[in-house]
């Protein structure tokens, strides 16, 4: 066994912490005021609050307030820590993982949480009966598969050592595990209550998060109140959160403007942008940050033309991209690999195809199309999308292509990228890969890596290189933290090499808006946490209490 | 009347039940896979095979139809794909509000018709007939979500003197209920003139005016009972046009019915909720469209059931 020290690692990208000082005092706002209430709005009804099934953006934050896992983030950031874990060891050859568990933790029902509800949430959620979407992420666990193809319940690689003892053994190294871990398919639930209530645990969700909920009337609003008993000794500031639905985004701001909502938590809609960003007193309201997102065109690399390289080379050349961002408002920044800039392994010197309309005409001489040819550009039919799969189209038809629009609801135009012969080009936006964990391996497998080159998969471009598989692998079999920047860099290959094949066209990566009303208060951070969205409701506060 | 109810309810059940084939085989033949939908963008293969099972969505079509129906026979509509609730306490919950909702809308499409459809047949031929009918015009065309917003906008935001959106007390009602009944006031403002108008017309209007009576007392005692009873007829059939109104109307105001529900599930392509709904929306046209012709015979007697 080698033990990692507090001291020693937390420098670290992933850092490996031996033990933590009592809920880490420092992170504490002096100013904080416990106590208040605050109104957050969205238009769709919350989903599920069920830990293993929750995977939208809405609910995420919400199931990340009422639970915990043993893993989580410094707030506001994308740094690792323990939460239910208090401290842990990894053995030499990265394969084993050995949770502390913090004592005196209670579930909301008031039972104090052992190791085996570690264990038994993690089985729920590998089990094929609860229909987790997030079951894939725990593959690496020695035993998953016994258990992914229904032959039996238990993790063999999930043992319970003591009371508060857990060791997770893995089949294969996993660089990536304990981000794993911090996902809120890994947060713990109690047995009893998820037994109780069955199908329906999502919607009477019982956890030891900072929360608790306490009503819910459906299609109005979701209540949270503030869990006394909560192990993180003065969290969370308020005492309650009302999250009410069904209420669109321009009424939200309205509301917000009158003073009636806090937190309008589907943002801030894009015909009203302009104007909130021109009057001084609402910008100043506004917390600007960047997130984990990229918007990418898709080449079906398995369809002719752009089964050529230097056709897709030319498309990439092709695209405005700043006229694209200036289309909507400024709210996100030009790309020009996967990779967003905050992402470890974005690779900084990389250039990418710059914008060059006559070399790309070049090119697709080249490739024997001098006059270019015909095809299709399949987008999600919400705002703004269409608009920019109309600039696309105007910048494709510059060199020639002619790119006939499909405007589609979101679930036809997934449905036509999983097909093989589906979709010549996709306009990923409204559906853009957002990083489910703050890891460059994040951006791959799924959406550019052979294994998401399946008909239903989300590999659109159908782009598979066997040869970056096989990397792919290396790197993240590298789970020695001290050579994590080792693992970055040839992750950047990795990029740069699927970049020189071309089979997207990175667009923009989106910048976060998140608007506040004036009594909310606490460090920006929180207000466009990586991990946390729209807010970070465990750590902001009100300043109107006495 | 026996009989005629019982063919009726046949008729009903037909019905109903073609609504249902053609609901179900028109999600059915939507690209959007529902399974991946609940999968998510990181489930294997695996995964995403043991969802269609689990859910008997490997099925032919036709086993999954009956399947459908043998269980909407126990009262069971399924269970939601994203909410993962069951669909009958998804609008069972949601209801109240709608019926509310049309509530508010009958009483401010009769208050605004009927009004105005009197004082244009009173007022036969003059400007002031001829405005009310243009308004009547505007009301039945134009769009009920940009009628939602003006109103939000003028009322709500500008004067304040209702809530923007909501719902729970008479306030949050007024504004999605006004909306929803223009439309019908528009009709009804033009039925009731042209009823009003043809029973003005009638002998004992004009005896009743021999006789020295007040013009107050002709219109409200003689002529109105009378004009006012086949324009009520029709609200039944109102129920049917509501179910398309509240969709937009519930939307804007952010009022808690199915409407908001089933616009929600149509863009998430949540088939077990729209079905629901719709499924719902059609047993509340037939029922309105029942309780029309139920109704008419004792209203006109020349109307016989048969």
């Amino acid at each position: 066994m080698r033990q990692f020290l507090t001291s020693t690692v937390a420098a670290s990208a992933l850092a490996l912490m031996m033990s933590l000082a009592p809920a880490a005092a420092e992170e504490r706002d002096p100013n904080a005021k416990p106590g208040g209430e605050i109104i957050i709005t969205y238009k769709d009804d919350v989903a599920t609050l069920d830990p293993a099934i929750g995977y939208d953006w809405q609910n995420w934050s919400m199931i990340k307030s009422l639970f915990d896992g043993l893993m989580d983030y410094e707030p506001g950031t994308t740094t690792l820590r323990p939460e239910l874990a208090e401290s842990y060891e990894i053995s030499e050859d990265g394969q084993t993982f050995t949770f502390k568990l913090r004592p005196g933790v209670k579930f909301h029902n008031g039972r104090e949480l052992t190791a085996d509800d570690v264990k038994y949430s993690l089985e729920r959620v590998v089990n094929p009966e609860t229909q987790s979407p997030g079951a894939g992420f725990f593959a690496s666990i020695k035993g998953f598969d016994e258990v992914a193809n229904g032959s039996t319940t238990s993790l063999s690689g999930v043992t319970v050592v003591d009371p508060l003892t857990v060791k997770i053994e893995l089949a294969r190294p996993d660089a990536t595990f304990l981000h794993v871990l911090a996902l809120n398919f890994a947060h713990v639930v109690p047995k009893e209550e998820v037994e109780k209530y069955g199908a329906d645990f999502g919607k009477n969700p019982v956890g030891t998060g900072a929360y608790k909920m306490t009503d819910w009337t459906l299609g109005q609003h979701v209540v949270f109140e503030k869990n006394p008993d909560y192990w993180n000794k003065g969290l969370p500031y308020l005492d309650k959160i009302t999250f009410e639905v069904g209420q669109e985004p321009i009424v939200a701001l309205l509301r917000l403007q009158k003073g009636e909502v806090d937190v309008p938590g589907d943002g801030i809609p894009p015909a009203k942008f302009q104007e909130v960003m021109a009057d001084p007193d609402q910008k100043a309201r506004v917390v600007e940050g960047g997130q984990l997102h990229t918007g990418y065109i898709t080449m079906n690399t398995t369809m002719a033309p752009f089964d050529n390289v230097k056709v897709r080379q030319a498309v990439n050349m092709a695209i405005n991209k700043d006229r694209i961002v200036q289309l909507i408002n400024n709210r996100a920044v030009p790309a020009n690999q996967p990779l967003p800039p905050s992402m470890p392994g974005y690779s900084k010197d990389y250039k990418g195809y710059a914008y060059d309309v006559e070399k790309a005409k070049a090119l697709l001489a080249e490739a024997g199309h001098p006059d270019g040819f015909e095809t299709e550009l399949y987008v999600m039919n919400t705002d703004p999308n269409p608009r920019i799969a109309q600039a696309i189209q105007q910048d494709l038809a510059a060199i020639g292509i002619k790119a006939n629009i499909q405007s589609l609801a979101q679930a036809n135009v997934i449905a036509a990228g999983g097909e093989k012969d589906g979709a010549p080009m996709i306009w990923s936006g409204g559906m853009g890969w957002i990083a489910d964990f703050p890891d460059p391996s994040n951006f791959y497998g799924p959406i550019l890596g052979c294994g998401g080159a399946v008909p239903g998969g989300w590999n659109w471009s159908w782009y598979c290189n066997e040869e970056l598989d096989k990397k792919a692998a290396e790197a993240d079999s590298i789970t020695d933290p001290t050579k994590a920047e080792e693992r970055y860099k040839m992750w950047g290959e990795i990029y740069e090499a699927i970049m020189a094949d071309a089979p997207w066209v990175p667009v923009f990566n989106e910048q976060r808006f998140t608007m506040r009303s004036p009594r909310m208060a606490g460090a920006d951070a929180l207000y466009v946490d990586p991990v946390h969205i729209p807010i970070n409701y465990d750590y902001v506060y009100v300043t109107d209490v006495q | 009347m026996i009989a005629y109810l019982a063919r009726r309810l046949v008729q009903s059940v037909l019905i109903l039940l073609g609504v249902s084939i053609i609901t179900f085989a028109l999600l059915y033949l939507l690209p959007a896979d529902p399974v991946r939908q609940i999968a998510g963008r990181s489930a294997t293969p695996q995964t995403v095979e043991n969802i269609r099972v689990q859910l008997g969505l490997d099925q032919p079509f036709l086993v999954q139809y009956w399947r459908y129906l043998t269980n909407l026979v126990t009262g069971d509509l399924g269970r939601s794909y994203i909410q993962r609730s069951e669909v009958s306490t998804l609008i069972a919950a949601r209801l109240p509000a709608s019926l509310l909702l049309m509530v508010g809308a009958i009483f401010f499409e009769l208050l605004i018709g009927l009004t105005m459809g009197i004082v244009a047949a009173v007022k036969r031929g003059s400007a002031v007939d001829q405005t009310l009918m243009l308004g009547s015009f505007v009301g039945v065309s134009a769009p009920q979500f940009v009628i939602g917003l003006l109103l939000l906008y003028i009322f709500g935001v500008q004067l304040g003197w209702f809530p923007i959106g909501g719902y729970g007390t008479w306030r949050h009602l007024v504004l999605p209920s006004l909306t929803l009944g223009i439309l019908g006031a528009g009709w009804y403002s033009r039925m009731m003139r042209s009823s009003m108008i043809d029973v003005l017309r009638q002998d004992y209007i004009r005896t009743a005016r021999a006789k020295g009576l007040t013009r107050a007392a002709i219109l409200l005692r003689h002529a109105l009972p009378n004009a006012i009873l086949p324009v009520i007829a029709m609200i039944g059939i109102d129920i049917g046009i509501f179910m398309g109104g509240i969709v937009v109307v519930e939307s804007v105001f952010g009022w808690p019915g199915i409407g908001q529900l089933a616009w929600q599930a149509i863009q998430r392509v949540d088939i077990p909720i729209i079905m629901g709904v719709t499924l719902v929306s059609a047993c509340a046209i037939v029922l309105g469209n029942l309780l029309a012709d139920i109704v008419a015979p004792f209203i006109d007697p020349r109307i016989k059931l048969r």
